[in-house]
């Protein structure tokens, strides 16, 4: 059975086909054949943002938090150049998205026709794969095939730029059991000896650590089971790159909170000291390794990652399995298991006696205050606050996301929205309410500082119309403070236009939305203005006014190895200083 | 300031580190490239070399096979055994790639590369190029009373040493195909 169909038509069809219930989107001239077609049915909802960076990164929210692709819609020209952003930051990220984007009729192509833009030219270096599609007849496989690409292998973002008058045209459907199987299958079992060689290496390890990212998030929650139950059985300790937080749970016995440039203390020394490193879904980013000539010097490093090209990037990896997480993880824990399940008790044993030397150096203590509130406070009380609930957070980028990674816990995958990669500030409000759209029920809450969040404010008004209750937690600190941080100690204390001069009343603000704005500056009435942010049914702006100086450690500066770590002037690492140098 | 233990000069000044860390040998390699004919497919390509940092030494593209609509690029590329590892990993996960091979590790190949010359002057000049031109198998594809265009086809060294040749016998343009090349045996 062969139907025939308009273009428009057929793009609503093919996301239906897709399972697709959500689209995110902004309507304009070369568009408006599909957002007829989207008018005349129901089973497609559509999120009208406020802008073409929100939709995109509403859909990673969407996406992130559910599993399942995002779905964006824009117009032709500056529709498609203002999603580039967000593309590039689901690409860094590797989020899966559909992007559908209009263009201009294929007979002005190359005319410098009204809102024209070389679309797939612009977004080609920042999309998994890109299409512009000439012909009715080709456009249904095509979304078919792109909703294919972003969820196989390493996941990321396409894009199918379609015509105006493609999408007027008729043309023949082609259901997607139907289409043409794609010749793009990247493999996805690990190799069954590297998998063999590691369990092996198991046994035998004296100090072995997992370092994993989002790669086990992206396998699914069934990789985070097997990530739980392969720690549980073997008692290694954890560690998680700022991508990977939720896959273990922050309250597990074998946790050391995140690694990296703004990681926990005993997360690098571990790493440094390792003589095993079993790598599962991160990729070494510079974030993470510091100098890569000083990375973890004296261990063998097993690296799992769907992406070949992830794997000998940065770091030599002895023991490389090309493939899915969840699935090698699996292999993993059998070919453990068949071999009797043995680890090096007694050296493991030492090795948290160490690890723990490095936790009682306190590395997030902070100096405290009673008339100010610290971010870090603020952050814990937070916690503390929403502690039990099914909680969503997102971020922006900075200082307050680094230390969201700190002092939340993170008992679940899916549940912990922030750009790592790109590191985009303007992130976390739409991706907050794409995360609120997915789960309508759930509490959803964007750590935000005051600057990022300036970026994409425009998204209350989405939040607002589409009854979107996101919780925007804003440490004000009137500065971009990671900025100011490393002029402070890079820079010498030159501090170049790293303020925020003429900041909004955030509450007038939120009252100008229609939405509730709460202002708090005494960490006395914190808690109090907290569970009031909480209680309310609805969006609420949270002005925290917060420490403006207040430095983010620990602090790997860049070009230095793991052992070679700024801390904080409250932690207490002057007394083990001694011990736990020679330890590594 | 000092419990952060900061010493002048220690870091970098930047957000990003900026030595290399793979400062290594440079080696060339071939690479034979089979992609989907699709529009777009060699900006592709040549974008994850500039966009990546990666040398492109020669470049050549033509569809092979029309049915199929598989087109074939050849490129020469040189860098650390790291870079050229990256390199052929990159090209490998790209959606229109099918296959990649590496015509340098993968055994013995074949290299060819075509080329036209043209070379004008009178008298010795002429006569030299000529006989040049014949100990090079090179062959005379247009003539003029002052000039001649030879083509010629070999590797790529055997191009360059006949350029060598021609440039003091009055050398006026070259013209290059690139390298193509094609595992040798079945």
């Amino acid at each position: 059975m062969t139907k025939t169909m308009t273009g428009a038509r057929m793009v609503v069809q093919a996301l239906k086909d897709q399972g697709v219930e959500v689209v995110f989107g902004y309507p304009g001239g070369a568009v408006l054949p599909i957002y007829d077609e989207i008018f005349q049915q129901n089973d497609i909802r559509h999120i009208l943002v406020r802008h073409e960076q929100g939709a995109v990164h509403a859909a990673e929210g969407y996406a992130r938090s559910t599993g399942k692709p995002g779905v964006v819609l824009v117009t032709s020209g500056p529709g498609a150049t203002n999603a580039v952003t967000g593309i590039t930051d689901a690409l860094m990220d590797s989020i899966p998205l559909v992007v559908l984007t209009g263009q201009v009729p294929t007979f002005l192509i190359g005319n410098d026709a009204f809102q024209e833009a070389d679309t797939v030219g612009i977004t080609r270096p920042c999309t998994k794969h890109n299409w512009l599609v000439k012909e009715t007849d080709r456009l249904a496989e095509t979304i078919h095939q792109a909703f294919h690409v972003a969820i196989s292998g390493r996941p990321g973002p396409v894009l199918v730029d379609i015509p105006k008058d493609v999408q007027f045209a008729t043309g023949t459907y082609v259901e997607p059991q139907k289409a043409r199987v794609s010749h793009y299958q990247p493999r996805v079992k690990g190799d069954a000896d590297a998998i063999a060689k590691l369990a092996e290496l198991m046994e035998t390890a004296e100090r072995p650590i997992f370092y994993t990212g989002g790669g086990v998030i992206n396998a699914g929650p069934e990789a985070s089971r097997l990530l739980r139950e392969l720690v549980a059985a073997t008692g290694f300790p954890i560690t998680s790159t700022l991508m990977g937080l939720g896959a273990y749970p922050a309250s597990g016995k074998n946790w050391l909170g995140m690694l990296g440039m703004h990681g926990l203390y005993e997360a690098n020394l571990a790493m440094h000291g390792c003589d095993l490193m079993i790598n599962l879904g991160a990729r070494f980013d510079d974030r993470i390794t510091g100098r890569v000539t000083d990375f973890s010097p004296h261990s063998i490093k097993a690296h799992v990652d769907i992406d070949p090209s992830s794997i000998n990037k940065v770091i030599h990896a002895e023991i490389p399995i090309v493939g899915d997480v969840g699935l090698v993880l699996a292999d993993l824990l059998a070919a453990w298991t068949a071999r009797g399940r043995k680890v090096n008790r007694p050296a493991l044993e030492k090795w948290w006696d160490k690890i723990d030397a490095w936790k009682r150096v306190n590395c997030l203590a902070y100096k405290g205050s009673d008339k100010i509130i610290k971010p870090q406070y603020a952050l814990q009380r937070l916690e503390a606050l929403t502690r039990g609930r099914d909680r969503y957070i997102t971020t922006e980028v900075g200082q307050h996301q680094m230390w969201a990674a700190q002092y939340l816990g993170f008992e679940d995958p899916n549940r912990w929205m922030t750009s790592g990669g790109l590191g985009t500030m303007g992130y976390g409000l739409p991706a907050s309410v794409g995360v609120q759209i997915a789960h309508p029920d759930a509490l959803v809450i964007n750590v935000a500082g005051e600057a990022s969040w300036l970026m994409n404010m425009q998204e209350m008004g989405t939040a607002m119309q589409f009854r979107a209750p996101v919780k925007q937690f804003i440490l004000n600190n009137e500065r971009l403070g990671m900025v100011r941080q490393w002029q402070q100690l890079l820079h010498g204390e030159r501090y170049s236009q790293s303020w925020s001069e003429s900041l909004p009343d955030f509450v007038k603000l939120a009252e100008a939305f229609g939405c509730k704005g709460i202002r708090c500056a005494n960490p006395a009435d914190l808690d109090g203005a907290i569970q009031e942010m909480l209680d309310y049914d609805g969006p609420v702006i949270f002005d925290c006014l917060v420490e403006k100086h207040e430095n983010c450690f620990p602090m790997i500066p860049s070009g230095k190895p793991h052992n070679e770590m700024l801390l904080g002037e409250a932690s207490t690492e002057g007394a083990i200083e001694g011990a736990g140098g020679a330890l590594v | 300031m000092s419990a952060l233990k900061i010493t002048k000069g220690a870091s970098s000044h930047s957000a990003y580190d900026l030595r290399d860390p793979h400062a290594d040998v440079i080696e060339t390699h071939t690479l034979a490239v089979l992609v989907d004919n699709e529009s777009g497919v060699l900006a592709r390509v040549i974008g994850l070399f500039s966009g990546r940092g990666y040398n492109i030494d020669s470049l050549t593209v033509a569809e092979v096979d029309h049915k199929g609509h598989l087109s074939r690029i050849t490129i020469v590329t040189s860098g650390t055994p790291q870079v050229i590892e990256q390199i052929k990993a990159q090209l490998a996960r790209m959606v229109p790639v099918h296959e990649v091979h590496d015509l340098t590790v993968e055994g013995p190949s074949v290299q060819r590369e075509l080329a036209l010359f043209k070379v004008a002057g009178t008298g010795e000049h002429r006569v030299e190029a000529l006989r040049l031109a014949d100990i090079f198998r090179a062959s005379v594809v247009d003539s003029t009373l002052e000039s001649f265009v030879f083509e010629i086809t070999g590797t790529a060294e055997k191009i360059d040493a006949f350029a060598e040749l021609m440039r003091p016998l009055g050398l006026r343009e070259i013209a290059r195909t690139g390298v193509a090349a094609l595992a040798r045996g079945a």
